[in-house]
């Protein structure tokens, strides 16, 4: 991480638009209206490799409502809708 | 000896598991759960007779779904059913190892010895990915072999390390301390993954990019969906027209066969048991196979490619808002040519409950065997009109029908997400997109020739029995001497249908539609055949004609319009009914499909039977 990113302001993963880039602050899985538990969530999430400090890109977005997300995690593309992606704190 | 096959989907292990075992595999279901088990077995170089299991794919130990749940409890040792593996090979897309490596972190505390394949090597080493094979392995602490599936011989490591570790039989097993991992250990092990593929792997800049290309166009959001629209229609067709001529030739061979039967046995019963009780029952199994097969040969060769994952991207939203998954379009789709290859199709859905939503409103699409119904009542009943000058009534009533059925469908699965699982987690979509990745010929055919094998061994014996036992209540017990008028009115089906008559005179039924409905149960256009025989005409051309004139006389418009409400809904196929039976694994998804339909149809057509009387048309 460069000082230059730090400095971005913080940001849900679920208000990204396409073609943003950035670095994974932390997980806030309490804060989304998934259907899933926290811990379930924050679990999973982890499982698709979103970790602090990974770099992620939002490549593509859905039809309906901008909804769900195509997201470059470090060399892998994960889908994901919105509401789980507000678990993820970018900058 | 014992393997089994553990990885993250897309891990190129179905690939893998088809080289190693070839056509000597058996796809089956775990018992009790709707998920399928792939076994196989191989010989390794010297000469050791090895089995092994694909088993579903996962990214961790703690079993979220039925799935995962098996990869957990085999490898652990608590599966009931399966035996302890003597090594878990675990399989990595070597172009993405980051998730793979942490996985096998995760194995490692199981105790089982274990190896690390790094699948699909030749496209690492094309796209620049170096992998420094020794370091990785001693950072792991596993042997570590790479293998490329699709070559021949890219296995051949493979089953030179299946012979070392085996015949080290002093390698005894460490002690298992797995236990569910919390967020934080989750998270200490990605670290420890992450730091592991930093030092022993070294990525090119840049990523894929025929990709990124592809995507660029399927994910579109005009041109995305106009590509999805197309591969479904191609697909339609395919399953829907492609299939026809080779339906047709098979049911004209097996006629063929019934009438050689017929031709060379003395009349009796066993001449009828020949022909219209083995020979069209094995005919009634074997027809649906051009389908079976062509909509496995889509389905797996869109799956190889990686367009599967897309498609469901795109239709999320629009299939999510009727409680279905993403990957239910496909089932769903087929299910308008054919409810038995859609149910077939669900296999792509891997969460158990969705499956099982889908498995449950496939019959309600409606299937290419209600069309003879469909025509031959609304040609007879519905006056050719045209409405607004270009709207043909008669189509306009054929396209009600297909709207009933799919906005029934959607009805219940949204029904059966309130009421049956109200506390169900939705799976929340959450999928990796692999790369795109050309299809192999050799995979897809192994593919769909254990499937086409499946459904004629498993689904074929049930539905042979069913056709058997119809064509006993048909034909059994035999006209007294003398007697006059069809055979088919002394026998059983004519008692049960007699019987049930008082109970369908409230939807405008006489005694003669239901006794077709029995004989109408081996498969839906049967039923214009045994109308004609209750009503006693005589086969050939023109019969199906003839038995329009005669409803035209004998029903009255309200009985006609509430026998197509019947056909939307009812449960009239048996194949149907045994191919739920066999792909759920339990009897009890049988018969709630079967009462729910039946329910279903008995509403909507004492509904419209009785909505037409009172607009006069008794």
């Amino acid at each position: 991480m460069t000082e230059g990113i730090e400095k971005r302001p913080h940001l849900p993963l679920g208000l990204a638009r396409r073609g943003y880039a950035g670095v994974i602050q932390h997980l806030a899985a309490g804060e989304t209206d998934s259907a899933l538990g926290d811990l379930e969530l924050e679990s999973r999430l982890i499982e698709l490799g979103f970790v602090e400090g990974a770099k992620v890109e939002v490549l593509h977005e859905g039809v309906v409502g901008h909804d769900p997300i195509a997201v470059r995690v470090e060399n892998v593309t994960i889908a994901l809708r919105r509401r789980e992606a507000m678990a993820i704190i970018v900058a | 000896m014992h393997l089994v096959l553990v990885g993250t989907p897309n891990s190129g292990k179905t690939a893998l598991f088809n080289a190693l075992t070839g056509s000597r595999q058996k796809v089956a279901n775990y018992p009790g759960v709707t998920v399928e088990r792939k076994q196989g077995s191989f010989l390794t170089p010297k000469g050791r007779q090895v089995s092994l299991v694909d088993l579903p794919g996962t990214y961790s130990l703690r079993g979220r779904s039925p799935d995962e749940e098996i990869t957990r409890d085999v490898v652990l040792g608590r599966s009931q059913s399966e035996r302890l593996p003597h090594l878990v090979l675990c399989v990595a897309d070597s172009t993405n190892l980051r998730l793979t490596i942490r996985l096998l972190l995760e194995l490692k505390n199981t105790g089982r010895p274990l190896a690390l394949v790094l699948n699909m090597f030749d496209i690492a080493v094309r796209r620049g990915v170096h992998v420094d094979v020794e370091r990785l392995s001693e950072a792991l602490g596993v042997p570590v072999v790479t293998s490329i599936a699709v070559r021949k011989g890219g296995t051949a490591d493979l089953l030179r390390l299946t012979d070392e570790v085996l015949s080290q039989a002093t390698q005894s097993p460490g002690p298992n301390i797995w236990q569910p991992l919390t967020a934080s250990q989750l998270r200490a092990t990605q670290r420890e993954a992450d730091r592991i593929v930093a030092s022993t792997v070294s990525l090119p800049e840049r990523p894929d990019t025929w990709t990124a290309r592809i995507d660029a166009v399927v994910l579109h959001p005009v041109w995305g969906l106009t590509i999805l629209l197309m591969v479904l229609f191609v697909m339609f067709q395919a399953v829907f027209a492609w299939a026809q001529p080779l339906m047709q030739l098979l049911s004209s061979v097996f006629d063929a066969v019934g009438q050689l039967v017929q031709d060379v046995f003395p009349t009796g019963p066993l001449q009828s048991f020949l022909q219209n009780g083995v020979i069209s029952g094995v005919g009634s199994v074997v027809v649906f196979l051009p389908q079976i097969i062509i909509i496995f040969l889509f389905i797996l060769l869109l799956e190889d490619f990686g367009y599967m994952a897309r498609a469901a991207f795109l239709m999320d939203r629009i299939m999510g808002g009727a409680g279905l998954h993403g990957r239910a379009f496909i089932p769903l789709l087929s299910s308008f040519a054919c409810a038995i290859p859609g149910i077939m199709a669900t296999r792509v859905i891997d969460n158990r409950r969705d499956r099982l939503t889908t498995i449950l409103i496939a019959p309600l699409m409606t299937c290419s065997a209600r069309i003879p119904v469909y025509t031959l009542i609304i040609s007879a009943f519905i006056p050719p009109t045209r409405i607004f000058g270009w709207i043909n009534l008669q189509g306009l009533v054929m396209f009600g029908l297909y709207a009933a059925g799919i906005a029934s469908a959607l009805l219940v699965s949204f029904l059966v997400k309130v009421l049956m699982w109200r506390d169900y987690q939705p799976a929340p979509f959450m999928l990796e997109l692999p790369d795109y990745k050309m299809p192999r010929a050799r995979s897809i055919a192994i593919g769909v020739y254990s499937r086409a094998k499946m459904f004629l061994q498993r689904a074929g014996t049930t539905i042979f029995a069913m056709m058997v036992l119809i064509w006993f209540l048909a034909s059994f017990p035999q006209p007294p001497a003398g007697a006059e008028g069809p055979a088919i009115n002394y026998s059983l089906a004519a008692m049960i249908g007699k019987m049930i008559a008082p109970l369908l005179a409230p939807v405008g039924f006489n005694w003669q539609i239901a006794v077709a409905l029995i004989p109408g149960m081996a498969a839906r256009e049967v039923a214009v055949a045994a109308l004609g025989t209750v009503y006693a005409i005589e086969g050939g051309k023109e019969a199906a004609a003839q038995i329009g004139q005669v409803m035209a006389t004998k029903w009255s418009l309200a009985t006609a319009l509430s026998l197509l409400a019947w056909y939307i809904f009812a449960p009239q196929c048996a194949s149907t009914l045994a191919v739920i039976r066999r792909e759920t694994g339990s009897w009890k998804w049988m018969a709630a499909t079967f009462g729910y339909m039946l329910m279903l149809a008995y509403a909507a057509s004492l509904a419209t039977y009785n909505l037409a009387i009172a607009l006069g048309a008794g």
